[in-house]
């Protein structure tokens, strides 16, 4: 009988009921796309990083193997480490940024290819000249341009000279020799890439790299995928739990002023199922159960809300913004909304308890 | 009719309003035998709706004691007086006071669940009930698409579907026009004679008070004169 006394109400007041379910449903999806904003962000990146082709990532000391990298590194380590024990192939990069997230990596466009298995183009050829700049599809989408076309990035002006598969090391491309000259570090490189002749040499090669460059982080490709997630970028968990705070508060507020007003303009129908002998925990339970309907329906709505601003997102920045769809977080972004809402209908709840019988039963 | 079943005795109670004491009822002692159907009219602040709202158990009184269906409602606390609403007492009210949202039949399931009652299928007494009063075929229609007098029995029906000790009318025909007046008075007649039940109507309507066995008056709080119909 309590469900359908909530079901009516819920239905009784649809502008109502809709309003507090859109309102519950914002949190949950702020929720949701940030942390599939965090992740999606890392797993493009774990995917770029595998789709180099490497074993071995070595960095400058004083880095960390999973933060942006400075261009301090001589490029003459670069054939050191080409020479050591199991080592094919090493392969320097200069990394810079490029704005916002986005990273822009120099290469040598022959050495990637012979590590990577080279890229596949959808428009256009590989570096033709200093300022030729390749762009993988994504970006290229986000910044609507073509094999062939103008794009100016961290301030200088490059000619689109080849669009690619995305899925290696970065999103854009240029010469390394020029990205060096931008960043004033000619003969200087980022990180180091190597490729051993056997994959399960690499345990072994890392310690050796260890104790002969000592104060060089070195880690297996294998063990930096494994690093590359939320729970080890240390700002990515205090900003989404400051998210969750505020998502509880709005949740808390919506559903507390969605309730009060409820209870105020049911004042004569809680007089009527008082007089009716109703227990003060009959009259509470169909105030939470109406809550719990709200913060369930805004949850569900909030998932959906989700995938809608996954879709804008790709549809305006696929390459800088990628949002995963983390489903582990359903029920926690669903029990962040549900604990909201019947925490805001508490409060209500009560006042409809207190109410006097014969107030409320006046009530007009 | 046999034994009380309302018993009250020095009555008393008494209203803040701000800084000022009233005196709602000054004293009243009154006996309701069981099967009574009993009247009680008098002007507005006559202290005859406190007077049905303590017999109801929506608010305690001051002073005195009231006993109910064999409850001492001045012994009781705000539970006490829950469970007196929803074990021994029903009330109609001039204004219906039916669940907005909910069909006939949902407000009187309702009425049902709460009193810890099957809600369906409906007693075959419940079922007869409806029949005399009407809406049988009424069931599924929400209030707003009854009549007045379609609402209140409606209301009747939900007040006897958990079978009361004590029926309590507040001006049950305020709302209506003469023929459905007339109409629930005479169901409420035909309910106390034919089912024996205990009722305790409160009215202004002098008419109205006669359908009752006995008519109690009161004025200032207290009881001034109580009569018969055929008395009058």
């Amino acid at each position: 009988m309590i469900v359908k006394l909530v079901w009516e109400n819920v239905r009784h007041k649809p502008a109502r009921t809709l309003l507090s379910i859109l309102l519950i449903a914002v949190p949950v999806t702020l929720i949701l796309t940030i942390v599939g904003l965090s992740n999606g962000f890392i797993d493009d990146s774990r995917k770029r990083q595998a789709g180099v082709g490497a074993d071995i990532l070595f960095k400058p000391p004083n880095g960390s193997v999973i933060s942006f990298s400075s261009v301090t590194m001589p490029d003459k380590i670069v054939a050191l480490l080409a020479n050591e024990p199991h080592v094919v192939q090493a392969m320097g990069t200069v990394v810079n940024s490029a704005g916002g997230f986005d990273i822009i990596s120099g290469i040598d466009a022959v050495a990637f290819d012979k590590m990577s298995g080279g890229f596949t183009f959808d428009e256009g050829h590989t570096f033709a000249g200093p300022n030729d700049i390749l762009l993988d599809s994504w970006y290229a989408e986000q910044r609507h341009v073509h094999a062939g076309g103008k794009v100016t990035i961290s301030g200088h002006d490059w000619h689109v000279a080849g669009i690619v598969q995305p899925g290696k090391l970065s999103h854009m491309f240029v010469p390394m020799t020029t990205l060096q000259d931008m960043v004033g570090a000619p003969g200087h490189v980022s990180q180091v890439f190597l490729k051993l002749d056997n994959p399960k040499n690499t345990p072994e090669v890392v310690a050796y790299l260890k104790a002969k460059y000592e104060g060089y982080p070195a880690m297996s490709m294998a063990d930096l995928q494994a690093l590359l997630s939320v729970d080890n970028y240390p700002f990515v968990k205090p900003f989404i739990r400051i998210i969750m705070g505020i998502s509880v508060i709005i949740g808390f507020a919506v559903v507390s002023l969605s309730m009060y007003m409820a209870v105020l303009q049911r004042t004569r129908e809680i007089g009527i199922l008082k007089s009716l002998g109703a227990r003060k925990r009959f009259v509470l339970g169909t105030i939470l159960a109406e809550a719990f309907c709200l913060g369930l329906g805004g949850t569900i709505f909030g998932i959906l809300l989700s995938y809608a601003s996954r879709y804008a997102i790709h549809a305006v920045m696929p390459a800088s913004l990628p949002q995963a769809i983390v489903y582990s977080w359903w029920p926690i972004a669903g029990a962040i909304a549900m604990g909201a809402a019947l925490l805001g209908a508490l409060y209500p709840g009560m006042m409809a308890v207190r109410q006097d019988p014969i107030e409320a039963l006046a009530y007009e | 009719m046999s034994s009380a079943i309302i018993q009250i005795r020095h009555l008393r109670k008494s209203y803040r309003t701000g800084k000022v004491s009233v005196d709602a009822l000054r004293g009243v002692n009154l006996e309701v035998p069981e099967g009574e159907f009993l009247s009680i009219v008098g002007p507005s602040g006559s202290g005859k709706s406190t007077l049905f709202h303590i017999v109801g158990g929506l608010t305690p009184p001051s002073a005195g004691e009231v006993i109910v269906a064999g409850r001492n409602v001045s012994a009781v606390g705000d539970a006490g007086r829950t469970e007196l609403r929803r074990e021994k007492v029903s009330f109609v009210f001039q204004k219906f006071n039916l669940l907005p949202n909910l069909t006939a039949r949902d407000n009187i399931r309702t009425a049902l669940y709460i009193a810890g009652l099957p809600t369906a299928p409906f007693a075959d007494d419940l079922n007869s009930v409806l029949e005399l009063l009407g809406i049988a075929g009424r069931l599924d229609h929400k209030p707003s698409e009854m009549s007045g007098g379609e609402q209140q029995r409606v209301a009747i029906a939900r007040a006897l579907s958990t079978r009361p000790a004590i029926l309590l009318a507040d001006e049950p025909t305020g709302n209506l026009d003469t023929a459905n007046s007339l109409a629930v008075l005479t169901l409420l007649r035909d309910l106390n004679q034919r089912l024996g039940q205990t009722i305790l109507m409160i009215t202004h309507n002098t008419e109205a008070a006669e359908y009752g066995h006995r008519i109690v008056h009161m004025r200032d709080g207290q009881i001034a004169e109580t009569s018969t119909p055929e008395q009058r």
